[in-house]
């Protein structure tokens, strides 16, 4: 009886979920679909655009016309270059942090944590100031440097909880025994400390890759990377569904891989640990 | 052990990240205060001397202000609203035993990984275009005339792409908070005889209580600040302006830099007022 109930209600779970799951992908599935199709068949009613012919042609064009491996260039550049430089900065800030607490410790963390918070628009000026005084206005270096101080605080903040977790006893057994420094940080630590490491690099690549205030307002022609490529079809000439879908698609298509590769580290990465 | 020797080193370590952070944050902000002093119009003179709180005044007193903070407020409401009410109920819902859970998961979470460029043209054009869009298509299909989405119905439609986008994460992270509740507490009053909806309001939600507050306080933050979704579909017209919008707008496109950096300051006290709320918890966790 018991379990007649459970199947029965297991299926009525299933199918509201996967219709809501489906509902809320459908966008995305959409402009998979219209990706692969022409121009003159991505605007007709749905029913027809199924019905209608399957073609890369999108693909080519947006390719073709606009360079678009030079903004996913820029994009990947900017997002791993940001990532990776970030990592750099806070591996050891996070280590010391947790393995040689102060009192000060907590209030640098809380610190770190609110300059996260202060809003882009209020120091946009200054910034594109600084950007043009430097000579780094659309270019990749400016945006890389940006965006790794932009992400700094969340990388700081995962590793810290990360490194949290390596039990201390280690460390020190590690110093009895007489290792130095550098061969506890080499040999012990960074064996333990690496899957923490690469799930902060997977989100930071993620959130670099989508930030849309800053590569938007300083670049242009250059170093623009694919938020800034796709926005270009803000302002439209004649039937672009098909182009806008094709390059939508290859623009979502690493990061959507990739993300499902975090849904864990998402929700610590963006709550600070709040929620585990 | 050799405390002292660690404890230099310690502070050599973490130099690069403080220092980094330190000039990100003081360089910039120094810069807008000192320009929200003066008349700065680097396109029509330039530097043209300080006026004291004059920028600050009349930021507040110009006919933009109250609609953009009206819109933002109605914006991040909205949003917060519906993200957190679906969002607890679809989280409880992929709780629930089911085929295929994973991959409805990897459905759900999906528009968030979304850049916000793609999917505010997305919305823009392929569903919400009056002419062709997926919507315009539905809506003669049922013999009725098509809704000029972005003009017409302007803030839901900005409201609706936005909350498309973090349904997700409010999903997600309601859902690592459900899975981590104590399913005896739940079978025990199961056995007392609470009715679902008794232990959805005094078992679930109490436990979801946290969760919800780091959602709104973080969600908050981010949505007081959203650019590229507007940017990209109405540009700021149809009553869509926001603080943050017209800011950029004062700053980049008027090029009133005096008055757009005392806006500034006035989203940077904004947003301060809920980061001390959302630091408040975190640090609390972080005691234990």
């Amino acid at each position: 009886m018991a379990r007649a109930v459970t199947t029965r209600h297991k299926t009525i779970n299933t199918i509201i979920a996967w219709t809501i799951g489906l509902v809320i992908f459908f966008p995305i599935l959409w402009i998979v679909v219209l990706s692969f199709k022409t121009e003159g068949d991505a605007i007709k009613t749905p029913i027809d655009v199924l019905t209608a012919a399957w073609t890369f042609e999108s693909y080519g064009v947006v390719q073709g016309r606009s360079d678009y491996f030079k903004h996913f260039a820029n994009s990947v550049i900017i997002a791993l270059g940001s990532t990776l430089l970030g990592v750099l900065v806070a591996v050891p800030a996070a280590w010391s942090m947790v393995f040689v607490p102060s009192r000060r410790t907590r209030g640098i963390l809380m610190w770190m944590l609110s300059t996260k918070m202060l809003p882009a628009v209020g120091v946009l000026y200054p910034i594109y100031l600084l950007c043009i005084e430097l000579g780094i206005l659309d270019s990749r270096v400016g945006l890389v440097v940006i965006l790794m101080l932009i992400n700094l605080p969340i990388i700081v903040w995962m590793l810290y909880t990360y490194f949290k977790e390596i039990p201390g006893e280690i460390l020190e057994a590690a110093r009895m025994d007489g290792a130095t420094l550098r061969a506890e940080l080499l040999y012990v630590l960074t064996p333990m400390a690496l899957p923490g490491i690469a799930s902060t690099v997977l989100l930071n690549v993620i959130l670099a890759w989508n930030e849309a205030f800053w590569t938007l307002n300083l670049t242009a022609a250059k170093a623009a990377p694919l938020t800034a490529f796709i926005a270009s079809y803000s302002s439209p000439e004649g039937l672009f569904f098909a182009k806008l879908s094709a390059a939508s698609v290859m623009a979502i298509a690493p990061i959507l891989i990739m993300g499902w590769f975090s849904q864990k580290q998402l929700v610590r990465g963006l709550t600070f640990g709040a929620v585990k | 052990m050799a405390t002292q020797h660690s404890r230099s080193a310690a502070r050599i370590m973490m130099a690069p990240a403080v220092i980094l952070l330190l000039g990100w944050m003081l360089i910039p902000l120094t810069m807008t205060l000192y320009f929200s002093f003066k008349k700065y119009l680097p396109l029509r003179g330039g530097d043209l001397g300080w006026v004291g709180f004059e920028n600050y005044a009349r930021f507040v007193s110009s006919s933009a202000f109250w609609p953009s903070v009206t819109t933002t407020l109605i914006i991040v409401c909205s949003v917060l609203v519906i993200t957190v009410v679906l969002g607890v109920l679809l989280a409880i819902l992929l709780d629930q035993p089911m085929w295929g859970q994973g991959f409805v998961r990897i459905l759900v979470i999906a528009p968030f990984f979304v850049m916000p460029t793609v999917s505010g043209l997305v919305w823009k054009n392929m569903f919400m275009d009056p002419v062709n869009g997926f919507f315009a298509h539905l809506w003669r299909a049922v013999g009725a005339e098509p809704i000029q989405w972005l003009s017409h119905a302007s803030l839901p439609s900005i409201v609706m792409i936005v909350s498309w986008q973090w349904l997700p994460f409010a999903t997600l992270i309601l859902l690592t908070a459900i899975q981590s509740l104590d399913t005896e507490q739940v079978e025990a009053a199961e056995m007392d005889g609470a009715t679902p909806f008794g232990r959805f309001v005094y078992i679930v939600l109490p436990h979801l209580a946290r969760a919800i507050t780091v959602v709104i306080l973080i969600q908050t933050i981010f949505l007081l600040s959203i650019f590229a979704e507007i940017f990209v579909t109405t540009a700021g017209a149809f009553g869509t302006k926001t603080l943050t919008y017209l800011i950029f707008q004062r700053v980049l496109e008027s090029q009133n830099v005096g008055l757009g950096s005392a806006g500034g300051v006035y989203a940077i006290i904004l947003a301060n007022i809920v980061a001390i709320f959302l630091m408040r918890i975190v640090g609390k966790n972080l005691d234990r």
